[in-house]
Formats: structure tokens, C-alpha cells, sequence
């Protein structure tokens, strides 16, 4: 680059030819990116919360897009100018570019702008909102984080324990089951909590993650909107077979879930008794036994 | 040599020398596993596995800490708890409980599930659910469904078992279930009860350890 001394910037005519190929490049590969690699990006679309973190990996993607095509561009013009012809040559650096204190101001604020723009971008989508942002909102969540529908919203409660997690529907007779089944456009209210060690519940595809901690009812809301099967994993290093605490997670019609829960409940009648009447935080008594 | 190369070599000794011995320990570590048991083959696609649940092992290196023995086709017990199991089969399983109750941390654990016909023979009679607080270990295998409550021994009843291998002249309560398998593969299988004596909850130790109350299910072609 010819730096122009303190008198200006003389942008040599390759940087001129990259500026305009970057240019190109960046007006056709973004929208072809949010519109084809958009919808692919994880995690999915299987939720509210779902929909909003894909459309906000799709805006960080949109930005990163002619970040990388200037990147790759001058790197790949670099390799072509700045090859050495002989040895010596390829050990020798360029010459220190200074006093272009234009080029500098113009670098750092686009960067701070950048950097500042997906701050106030990810403060904002961090906030629950209406629809929820798919994290635990700790036990006592604010009125103003709750979505619009959290007083109708069925209530599930998650409990994890070294390794498997299980689940308990307070308002079907608290019944506990080995599966997490809700009905599709029900808004749901999870209350997390752990019977032993801190656990993560990570419903992968309906963008719900929540630490499960002893004692602590962590709650998280999430509106399913499409019928499909998934994983629940633990994301909380939780002991020998972390790796294999995972559960099935269906979202049925709410049809098909009345007929799953009134199942259910005839299958873990026996046990149902001994069960502890329902609590947000499941603590059977006594607490511990085997200390 | 002057001193100073010797110093250097000496130096660089002790350093490969450490690395290499450091990398020996991570190896052997992480091949150390308990022999498998092999499931005796008693017709076509139908297995049979003898385990024992003792209070502690009470001889080597973790001689106090709770554990599962199982047993050879050539009737020898072995500590272990990999298991060799044919795929699409049938398992009928034989435990010899000699351990007494802790109790289930997750009550929902005492009503077994994943056998055939939910329910399990306790000393010949079929239990469709077992009061939790009378639970000393479970035998689960979370990704077949299979979850069954082993009952503990009575803590005052004459003659316990002190040192593995116990007999069966010993106080026990035998369980039988059997499950089915699905295909090839390992499948981890673990108890639920916090029976870790000694360790905080109950959740250390042997919980925590293949070959005590940790073990893996191998599924193989048959």
C-alpha cells in the first residue's frame, strides 16, 4: 500500500479493484445466506424462543458474511502482490505504515460501531419479551420478563438427578414421568430443579436451557409450535455418565397429549402414592440418606 | 561435558522422562477396566445373568465401598460390572441383594419398569412396586427403560455378608426380572440409590465408578 506520507492516503488501484469486488460480493452473498443458510441455522424453528435465537444467529451471520469476504479477499490478494520472488524477498517485511490516522479512526470506529451495535443487539434479544428468551429466569422471575400467557401456561416441572431426568405435571395429578411430552401452541411454564448435583436442562431444539440446581425452582417458559421429537441433554458437567443424561422430548397435538398424560397416569399409579405431594422444588423426604 | 551441558542433559531426562511417565499413568488409567462377564446363553435369544449387590467389598483398595459382583457361565463370581449380553434377547436376571436399605432419592424409582410384565420377584413373589424407603440399590439401564428397585436385607437379621463374594448361606434377598434387549451396542447402566456410605450424599465413590455401582451393558450380535 502506498501510505502517501502525512499528506494523504493514496489507495493503489488493486485495493480499489478488491473494494469493489467486496462490495459485489457482499450485496449478493448476504441475502442469499439469511435466505437459504437462515432457516437452517440451529436451533431450528421448533419453538418461539427457538425462532428467535435462529433469527438472531441469522443476523450475526448476516454481519459476519462481508467481514469474511474482505477478510478472505485480501488474504487471497496478499498471497498473489506480496509473494516473495526469491528467498530473500520472503524474508523480508513491508514497510511500517504510520500516520494515517484516517485509516486508523475509520478502522476503530467501524469495529466499536460493530462490536456496539451486536451488544445492543444481544441486551435486547437477551430480554424475555413476550415470547420468552428460552433461559431460566431464576425462581422468582420479574412481572415484565413473564411472557403474556405465563398465568395460563402449563406448568412441567424437570427434575434432574445423576443421570437421567424426569418429569412431573402438577395440574394431572402431579404424576412424574421418564419422558417430556407438552401439547403443540400450549405456552409452557418448566420448573427446574435437581434432586443432587447442579445439572443443565437443555431442550435443544425448543432453545431451553436451564440450570437445574438443588433447592431452586429455576423457571423457563417455551411455546412449542411444531410437532416433532427430540433430545433433552444435560449441559452442566454432572459426574460419570454426563455424556449419557439425555431424555426423549415429544410435542404432540393436544389430543395426543391427553391420551399420553391420562396413560401415564394409569401406568405410574402404583407408585404414585409414595410420591411427595408437588412442590416447585422437589426435595423428597428425608433429604438426604446416605450421608 | 562441561557442567552446564550435563545440567541441560539431566534437565532434558527429566523432562521426557516425567512426560513419558505422566502419559503412562493417563494410559493405563484410561484402559483399566473391569474384566467382562459374558451372560450365560440358555436357549435362542434368551440369556441369564447372576449379579450380587454387597455392602462392601471389604478386601483391596476400596475394601468399605459398596459394589456389584457378577457371575461367569462357569458359575465363578467376578468384580465387574461390564456385562456381556446377545442382542434382540431376552435377559433374565438374578440378583442376590445382601445389601440393607438406604432409600430412593427419586421415590418414582421404586416401581420397576422396562421388564417384562412390570414386575420383579422378590424371594419368588411378584412386586408391581416397592416402597422406596425399603430400596438399597437399583438396577437401571436408563436407555432400554429398565429400572428395577432391589430391596435391602433387614439390618438385624443374623449372619451378614461382610466380604466379597457373599454366599448364600449369608442374609439376602434374591430378585429376579427379566428385560429385553434391543440391538448391538454398550448401554450404561447405573443404581439410583445415594449408597455411597461415606461420601458426601451418598453420591461419591462407588457411585461414581465403573465396576462398583456403574457398569456397562455390551449388546452384541448373536
Amino acid at each position: 500500500m502506498s501510505t502517501g506520507g502525512e499528506g494523504g492516503l493514496k489507495v493503489p488501484p488493486e485495493l480499489r479493484r478488491i473494494a469493489w469486488l467486496w462490495l459485489v460480493l457482499s450485496v449478493v452473498a448476504t441475502p442469499l445466506v439469511v435466505i437459504f443458510v437462515g432457516p437452517l441455522l440451529p436451533p431450528g424453528s421448533a419453538s418461539d424462543a427457538a425462532h428467535g435465537q435462529q433469527q438472531d444467529n441469522t443476523v450475526m451471520v448476516a454481519i459476519v458474511v462481508p467481514i469474511m469476504i474482505g477478510l478472505l479477499l485480501y488474504f487471497i490478494n496478499a498471497l498473489i502482490m506480496f509473494r516473495g520472488k526469491d528467498e530473500a524477498d520472503a524474508l523480508t517485511d513491508g514497510p511500517a505504515i504510520r500516520g494515517q490516522t484516517r485509516v486508523m479512526v475509520l478502522w476503530i470506529a467501524t469495529t466499536f460501531v460493530i462490536v456496539l451495535l451486536l451488544a445492543a443487539w444481544g441486551a435486547y434479544e437477551l430480554f424475555p419479551g413476550e415470547e420468552g428468551a428460552g433461559g431460566g429466569l431464576g425462581s422468582a422471575p420479574i412481572s415484565v420478563a413473564l411472557p403474556a400467557n405465563a398465568s395460563s401456561a402449563l406448568p412441567v416441572q424437570v427434575i434432574g438427578q445423576q443421570w437421567t431426568w424426569t418429569y412431573r405435571y402438577p395440574t394431572f395429578g402431579g404424576v412424574e414421568t421418564t419422558e417430556l411430552v407438552l401439547p403443540v401452541g400450549q405456552e409452557v411454564r418448566f420448573s427446574v430443579t435437581s434432586i443432587d448435583v447442579i445439572h443443565s436442562f437443555w431442550a435443544v431444539h425448543l432453545a431451553v436451557k436451564a440450570d437445574a440446581v438443588p433447592g431452586n425452582a429455576n423457571v423457563a417458559f417455551v411455546k412449542p409450535v411444531r410437532e416433532e421429537s427430540s433430545t433433552v441433554r444435560c449441559a452442566e458437567l454432572c459426574g460419570l455418565w454426563h455424556g449419557h443424561m439425555t431424555s426423549r422430548l415429544r410435542v404432540v397435538s393436544p389430543a395426543a397429549f391427553r391420551a399420553w398424560i391420562a396413560h401415564e397416569r394409569e401406568k405410574w399409579a402404583p407408585i404414585q402414592h409414595y410420591l411427595p405431594a408437588y412442590k416447585p422444588t422437589y426435595a423428597p423426604e428425608p433429604t438426604y440418606r446416605a450421608e | 561435558m562441561s557442567a552446564r551441558r550435563l545440567g541441560a542433559l539431566l534437565a532434558a531426562v527429566l523432562v521426557v522422562g516425567g512426560g513419558v511417565a505422566i502419559g503412562l499413568y493417563v494410559a493405563l488409567f484410561l484402559e483399566a477396566s473391569p474384566p467382562p462377564v459374558q451372560a450365560a446363553v440358555i436357549g435362542r435369544r434368551v440369556a441369564a445373568l447372576e449379579l450380587q449387590t454387597v455392602a462392601e467389598v471389604g478386601h483391596g483398595e476400596n475394601s468399605f465401598w459398596v459394589s456389584y459382583y457378577a457371575r461367569t457361565p462357569g458359575h465363578k463370581w467376578v468384580h465387574s460390572t461390564i456385562l456381556r449380553v446377545p442382542a434382540y434377547s431376552l435377559v433374565h436376571v438374578t440378583v442376590y441383594q445382601y445389601d440393607s436399605a438406604t432409600g430412593l432419592r427419586n421415590p418414582l424409582w421404586g416401581q420397576p419398569r422396562g421388564v417384562v410384565g412390570g414386575v420383579m420377584y422378590v424371594n419368588g413373589k411378584p412386586v408391581k412396586v416397592l416402597n422406596p424407603e425399603l430400596a438399597s440399590h437399583t438396577f437401571a439401564i436408563p436407555e432400554l427403560g429398565v429400572s428395577v428397585p432391589l430391596p435391602g436385607v433387614d439390618e438385624e437379621a443374623p449372619n451378614q455378608c461382610s466380604n466379597a463374594p457373599c454366599t448364600l448361606a449369608e442374609a439376602h434377598n434374591t430378585i429376579t426380572f427379566t428385560f429385553r434387549t434391543r440391538g448391538p451396542g454398550k448401554y450404561r447402566w447405573q443404581c439410583f440409590v445415594p449408597c455411597a456410605a461415606g461420601f458426601i450424599f451418598g453420591f461419591g465413590g462407588p457411585m461414581q465408578s465403573i465396576g462398583y455401582m456403574d457398569g456397562e451393558l455390551e449388546v452384541q450380535s448373536s
